[in-house]
């Protein structure tokens, strides 16, 4: 087990930058996953570090070991694909035995390590079958054996689940979070999957244009988004974003959505915004679950407006609703019985407390 | 017979809209009627090949209907398969088609494998390159080639010209390149997945090939074999040019030189020999017919 280090890895591909300039530490024994969107550069990232691909430029450390020329067979590393990437013509012993067999493991050794990695993986019945025998949970099982049987210091997984049907997914990733917690073996998982990153990873890296966006646990990137990137990326469905611009009103610091609707920001963050020059053209970020059906008794922060729903969205647990501020399209979440249908008007209730500001420009969280 | 009936249902039919089974009859009716038509086509000439190896001399020029037999006798088979020389070409036949074949895999599969999977400057034109070759036909080559081998057994005074070794050179330039394309195709349409994963369990590249891409691509590999060996077994014009003497000749060129006397043609050992010749092969196709054809479509999709 080990810690692993980039310092300004760059990944060059004749005139494009696909990951430019990456800093990461990630400590032993840690869950780190990079998420992003497609073409961000994740699984570059994660390449580079297997040593699938050549670095451009930068450093990458494996334990303290420095490993920019190192070949693959020689970091002791394991990795899982998203197409699993069985051999097709082994069974799944010999699948998971293959790396300690090129090494010439003793046999006993070997045995007990597929054996062991097969019941942690609840595997030990397909022992003897081909891969085509398998359906696609077991074959990623197979996939993640042939990992653990290496004991190697790092596990790196690129988007492992998405191959598999959404609820195989679900239980596909409550088995890592299970295995992790169990092997403890420093783990870097890619997903394009916000919900997968939040809720596998100890810490989460959000990618976007070969840059880091941010990186902190789940919970930082949820409540403490650094840019309008991750406030959207991060949360489903997504954080609204509702251009707005600060207004002093009789001593007080108000927020104004639209001619209608301004709101007198509560003290907290009106002391926060309050050096913010007046002109600047801000977006007010608020998460659906903020937006919620307006109750007789209110919170301090809490401010209610009336619309117009467009669409509703019964969820089941709740019922999303759709409605325009100005043209701005805006998702709430609000109570099954509260009584939204569509075209119908609603009292909605916004809890500023829970708010983020944003500079429309630069689309950093203020 | 089958025309005919297809003529008379034709009008009659009713347009059923939804009816697959329908359209899916008829799609049949007409595959078998073609097949059964080519394969009488294809089938005719070894019929007649076999007809005329069971008539004795006597009975193949007199004027009888040639389509049947009226004294059959084996006496051409005891002949051929009692004379030295006919088993020499055999012999002759077998081990350049056998060292053939794996002359042309140890090439070919190493080859292909770096072509296909190697990425290194040229590596595409490489591959095209080597397709190229194969589009070159053997009545081209052989004059250069003759010209080649010529000046070699000048300058190395081992004598190559008229030996039936000299073909083990010469037939891997037609099965080479054919099987390298072939098993580009093959190789490609791994995963690329499967070599990196081989790669991260610690397999160099000679161990991914053995390991990994020889038992996947089975199938393409037997596929390109039996195209190696047909083509040494049958190949007609080189063997004509590069040997001979009687006792360095292989099979095909064999039995036209020693059985066409001047003017005489002796016709029924000919017949006899060119099935005996179109044994090998074709116990070799009905053996390996399932690899054969799996192996010439899987590179067509994604495996």
């Amino acid at each position: 087990m080990a810690d692993v280090s980039l310092r300004k890895v760059i990944k060059r591909y004749d005139d494009v930058e696909a990951v430019r300039g990456i800093d990461l530490d990630i400590s032993d024994h840690e869950f780190i996953v990079l998420v992003g969107p497609s073409g961000c550069g994740k699984s570059t990232t994660l390449r580079m570090i297997a040593g699938l691909e050549d670095i451009s430029d930068g450093d990458i450390m494996i334990g303290g070991d420095v490993v920019n020329d190192v070949p693959p067979k020689d970091r002791d590393i394991a990795m899982v694909f998203q197409n699993y990437a069985l051999y097709p013509h082994m069974t799944v012993a010999e699948n998971m035995s293959f790396g300690l067999r090129l090494k010439h493991y003793p046999k006993a050794e070997i045995k007990a390590r597929v054996t062991e990695a097969a019941r942690l993986l609840d595997i030990t019945d397909l022992i003897d079958r081909k891969p085509k025998q398998l359906s696609g949970g077991q074959r990623q099982r197979v996939a993640m054996g042939r990992a653990i049987v290496r004991n190697p210091k790092v596990f790196l997984f690129d988007e492992p689940l998405s191959n598999l049907d959404a609820k195989l997914r679900v239980q596909m990733r409550i088995e890592i979070k299970k295995v992790h917690q169990k092997v403890r073996t420093t783990t870097v998982y890619v997903t394009h999957d916000q919900v997968e990153a939040m809720t596998l990873a100890d810490r989460v890296v959000v990618m976007n244009k070969g840059r880091i966006e941010q990186i902190g646990t789940p919970n930082e990137l949820y409540h403490k988004p650094a840019t309008r990137f991750v406030a959207g990326f991060i949360g489903s469905p997504a954080m609204n974003f509702i251009p707005c611009r600060l207004e002093d009103a009789g001593g007080t610091l108000q927020i104004r959505l639209t001619d209608r609707i301004a709101f007198a920001l509560p003290p907290a963050r009106a002391a926060r915004y309050n050096a913010l020059p007046r002109t600047d053209r801000l977006l007010l970020g608020i998460r659906p679950e903020h937006l919620t059906e307006a109750h007789a008794h209110l919170d301090p922060g809490v401010e209610t407006f009336d619309t117009v729903l467009d669409v509703t969205e019964p969820m089941g647990m709740e019922t999303l609703v759709y409605f325009g501020l100005d043209g701005t399209p805006v998702c709430g979440r609000v109570n099954p019985n509260a009584g939204a249908k569509d075209g119908a008007p609603m009292r909605l209730a916004m809890d500023l407390n829970n708010m983020h500001l944003l500079n429309e420009e630069s689309g950093v969280v203020l | 017979m089958s025309t005919m009936a297809i003529d008379k249902a034709g009008p009659s039919r009713k347009v059923k809209y939804g009816s697959m089974s329908r359209d899916r009859t008829w799609a049949l009716r007409w595959s078998y009627f073609f097949l059964v038509l080519f394969a009488i086509f294809f089938l005719t000439p070894p019929v007649y090949m076999l007809i005329t190896s069971l008539k004795s001399s006597a009975e193949i020029s007199a004027a009888t209907n040639p389509w049947w037999v009226f004294h059959p006798t084996l006496s051409n088979y005891v002949e051929l398969l009692t004379s030295n020389q006919f088993l020499r070409f055999f012999w002759n036949s077998s081990i350049v088609s056998i060292v053939v074949v794996i002359i042309t895999m140890l090439i070919s599969i190493p080859a292909a494998f770096a072509l296909a999977r190697m990425k290194f400057w040229g590596s595409a034109t490489l591959a095209t390159g080597v397709f190229l070759t194969y589009l070159v036909p053997d009545s081209l080559l052989f004059i250069p080639l003759f010209k080649m081998l010529a000046l070699v057994q000048d300058l190395t005074g081992i004598t190559l010209l008229n030996r039936w070794y000299v073909l083990l050179f010469v037939y891997p330039t037609l099965t080479v390149p054919f099987c390298t394309w072939i098993m580009i195709g093959y190789f490609a349409s791994i995963p690329k997945e499967l070599d990196e994963a081989a790669i991260i369990d610690g397999a160099s590249w000679l161990q991914t090939l053995l390991r990994i891409f020889i038992p996947v691509a089975l199938p393409g590999l037997i596929a390109a074999t039996i195209f190696a060996f047909t083509v040494s077994w049958a190949q007609f014009l080189y063997p004509l040019v590069f040997t001979t003497s009687v006792d360095q000749l292989v099979l095909p060129v064999g039995i036209i030189t020693t059985l066409i006397k001047g003017d005489v043609f002796n016709w029924g050992q000919i017949m006899t020999g060119a099935l005996l010749g179109a044994a090998p092969p074709l116990i070799i196709y009905a053996f390996l017919m399932d690899y054969y054809i799996a192996g010439l479509t899987a590179g067509a999709t994604k495996g």
